[in-house]
């Protein structure tokens, strides 16, 4: 046929739409331009959440303040666990906001394809903008409940209290690159399986209430070692444990932090975000189809 | 002939029939033991044509086999055959929405698809937010859009809703807006899906327009597929006809539809001349009869407004003495007439035809709408009464009419099963 013959006459082709495709395939040039997008799907995700709401931006500062109110009742309160010298409510503010960054950016990204079939089954864009954008809203949200936190921290101080951040502060964006790198990362490797098995989504509805349990949000890991030390391996080898406990630390200056916690949570996040950015390269070319 | 733009080479495409279930994944599983072996995925050797009537046999079934096109800087290309031939598989993969199963295509300008218009639209946002978002989904960046925002409030013609958000649109304003935002996409290679049959009368007008601006005057490559032939004619300028999967022909776009037009024939009916349920003395037989397009090709469907010719094919047992008369009386399926033509009433000698043996029937625009009709032709001698009649054969062509534009505005003339008038207003 004489098409082949043409056409391997030129070989300036700008791009091949082909079945195979590389296990990486981050194209950053043609992310960039789609730079545009990312910006208003960012835009688009902060913008429409409380559209037609009396309170509107308000409801970004409920969810963490009524879940410490109530965490601070049931577990300090009710079930006595201490939290030192450190007020409680302060205590699980710190764990909630930190907890709420990751947990919003895993269920937010777990449904990337799913949610956007609609889009993606009509348009091209290079589909990783949309697990990014969530990533980034999520960011901006997470510096409101910071606010709020730094709030409530500049009033125990005043109060008294006797509490004061240490000098692992200057890991800050460090820890917040780990909560979303990780968050990202397994809501990657989430959405490409939920395309086709929907037992997944299931799956991450009651997983993430129960992995908040592993992971030392409404409790310091000091309380785990006391009490039941034959269980201590699970926080340890958490990395979701080791991120909330180690921003507790340089916040609040409480609890347990090691190096090799930290180091071990880093490394847990960038190799489940390449994971899951491999996993979900090879779900994007074909998913709608088994949508 | 100008450059290579875009190059389709053996694309195919598998589907998996049925449903998602427990079967899928031991499947998925075979198939990953099979690459972990280094070998081909075992489905991909089996599967079946892509024929929706016939009963699956194979899990698998081909959407598209073997496809390969080029096109050229500054083609219209109509794609074009029946529902479920592969088109939008074929448009999906060249608008990388999903990928094919084997082949390639390469291409060397920024494809941009319009699968449907107001991708992306958030109900929440306003107008002009919305053209902001919808550009980028579709590839344009902010400060191409910035430079056309007014151009398209105004090609939309919501200028005074562009800040209210679009929940509160009508249905037709939310379309206008977004083909407003497609129609000043510039790339350089545009795919469109059916989008045109969107919107009112006035706004098609203004979308055809805009999409012949594209084509023609712009130069700019398009891939367009539609159902409507008068529309495939009359913007692009190649053609291919998909059929169960595969391509079947490929040439200019006027080619193309006669070919897909006379493609969509249903043999199932007897030949004529075989057929025993007819009337008349039996002097003259009808033996078969076609329709035929300006071209000259066998055709079974016919374009509201076109040419059409009936070409009858008759022999002779007897003599005809007396002036030889055909009719040809048109119903719609319902058997109500709907159109008749005589040869009595126009001044011509007919025996001299029925002693060569076949008659031509030449009209030069078929004025029904769109819809079906049965063609019941009627050889008679001297008078059309019954006794005169040498044959009389209902049924003889089913005669499947596509709906035109006979006023040219771009836009297909509602289908209905009756004639449709030329006129002019004044």
């Amino acid at each position: 046929m004489d098409h082949t013959k043409t056409s391997s006459q030129d070989s300036d082709w700008l791009y091949e739409i082909k079945a195979e495709k590389p296990l990486f395939d981050f194209n950053f040039k043609e992310i960039w331009r789609y730079r545009d997008l990312l910006i208003l799907f960012v835009k688009r995700d902060i913008v429409t959440v409380y559209k037609q709401t009396v309170l509107g931006p308000l409801w970004f500062l409920i969810q963490p303040l009524f879940t410490s109110v109530i965490f601070t009742l049931v577990f300090n309160n009710v079930a006595n666990i201490q939290t030192g010298t450190v007020p409680s409510f302060l205590f699980n503010l710190a764990g909630i906001t930190a907890w709420t960054y990751f947990k919003e950016c895993l269920t937010g990204t777990s449904g990337t394809f799913t949610k956007n079939a609609g889009i993606f089954g009509k348009v091209y864009f290079p589909r990783v903008i949309m697990p990014m954008s969530v990533t980034i809203s999520n960011l901006l949200k997470l510096a409101i409940q910071l606010s709020i936190f730094t709030g409530f921290y500049i009033y125990f101080v005043a109060s008294g209290k006797p509490i004061s951040p240490n000098t692992n502060l200057f890991l800050f964006p460090v820890y917040v690159f780990i909560m979303g790198a990780t968050g990202l990362g397994l809501g990657m490797i989430l959405s490409a399986m939920t395309t086709k098995y929907r037992d997944f989504t299931v799956l991450i509805g009651f997983g993430v209430q129960l992995l908040m349990y592993i992971s030392a949000v409404p409790f310091p890991m000091t309380e785990i070692l006391e009490k039941k030390p034959e269980y201590f391996w699970v926080f340890k080898y958490n990395p979701l444990a080791q991120i909330i406990e180690g921003f507790r630390y340089m916040t609040l200056d409480t609890g347990l932090f090691t190096w090799w916690g930290f180091f071990y949570a880093l490394g847990f996040s960038i190799v489940v975000f390449f994971i899951g950015l491999a996993i979900f390269n090879r779900t994007e070319k074909s998913f709608i189809d088994t949508v | 002939m100008s450059k290579i733009i875009l190059t389709a080479q053996n694309i195919s495409k598998q589907y998996r029939l049925g449903v998602v279930g427990t079967g899928t994944l031991s499947h998925d599983l075979n198939r990953w033991w099979a690459s972990v072996r280094g070998k081909d995925d075992p489905y991909l050797k089996i599967g079946a044509e892509n024929d929706r009537s016939k009963k699956a046999e194979t899990d698998y079934v081909w959407a598209l086999r073997d496809i390969n096109f080029d096109v050229h800087d500054g083609d219209v290309l109509g794609i074009i055959g029946k529902n479920g031939a592969g088109k939008s598989t074929l448009l999906k993969i060249l608008s990388r929405v999903t990928s094919p199963t084997t082949g390639s295509i390469k291409t060397k300008g920024r494809i941009a698809s319009l699968l449907e218009v107001g991708t992306g639209f958030h109900p929440e946002l306003t107008g002009r937010e919305n053209i902001y978002l919808n550009g980028a989904i579709l590839g344009m960046t902010k400060a191409e859009i910035k430079v056309k925002e007014e151009e398209i409030i105004d090609f939309s013609g919501c200028a005074m809703y562009i800040d209210t958000p679009v929940k509160r649109y009508s249905s037709g304003m939310r379309v206008r807006l977004a083909f407003a935002v497609a129609a000043h996409l510039e790339p350089d290679i545009l795919v469109v899906d059916e989008v045109l049959a969107v919107g009112d009368a006035e706004f098609q007008k203004k979308a055809i327009g805009k999409m012949k601006d594209i084509s023609g005057n712009d130069g700019r490559t398009v891939l367009f597929v539609s159902h409507n032939m008068a529309a495939v004619k009359s913007l692009c300028t190649r053609g291919i006809v998909l059929e169960n999967g595969t391509s079947t022909f490929e040439g200019t776009a006027e080619e193309s539809v006669d070919y897909y037009l006379s493609k969509d024939l249903k043999n199932d009916n007897l030949p004529i001349k075989e057929r025993t349920d007819r009337t008349g003395n039996g002097k003259v037989k009808l033996i078969n009869a076609s329709l035929i397009n300006k071209n000259g090709s066998r055709i079974e469907s016919v374009i509201s407004g076109e040419f059409l010719r009936v070409q009858l094919n008759v022999k002779v047992y007897e003599e005809v003495k007396s002036k030889f008369i055909i009719g040809l009386a048109i119903f719609d399926s319902n058997e109500v007439l709907k159109s008749m033509i005589v040869t009595d009433e126009i001044d011509v000698d007919m025996n001299t035809y029925l002693k060569r043996g076949h008659i031509n029937i030449d009209i030069p625009s078929f004025d029904l709408r769109g819809g079906n009709y049965y063609l019941r032709v009627v050889l008679s001698e001297g008078s059309t009464n019954k006794p005169d009649q040498l044959d009389n054969i209902d049924k003889a062509l089913e005669i499947n009419v596509l709906p035109g534009d006979l006023y040219g505005i771009g836009r297909q003339n509602r289908s209905y099963n009756c004639s449709i008038l030329r006129c002019e207003i004044n």
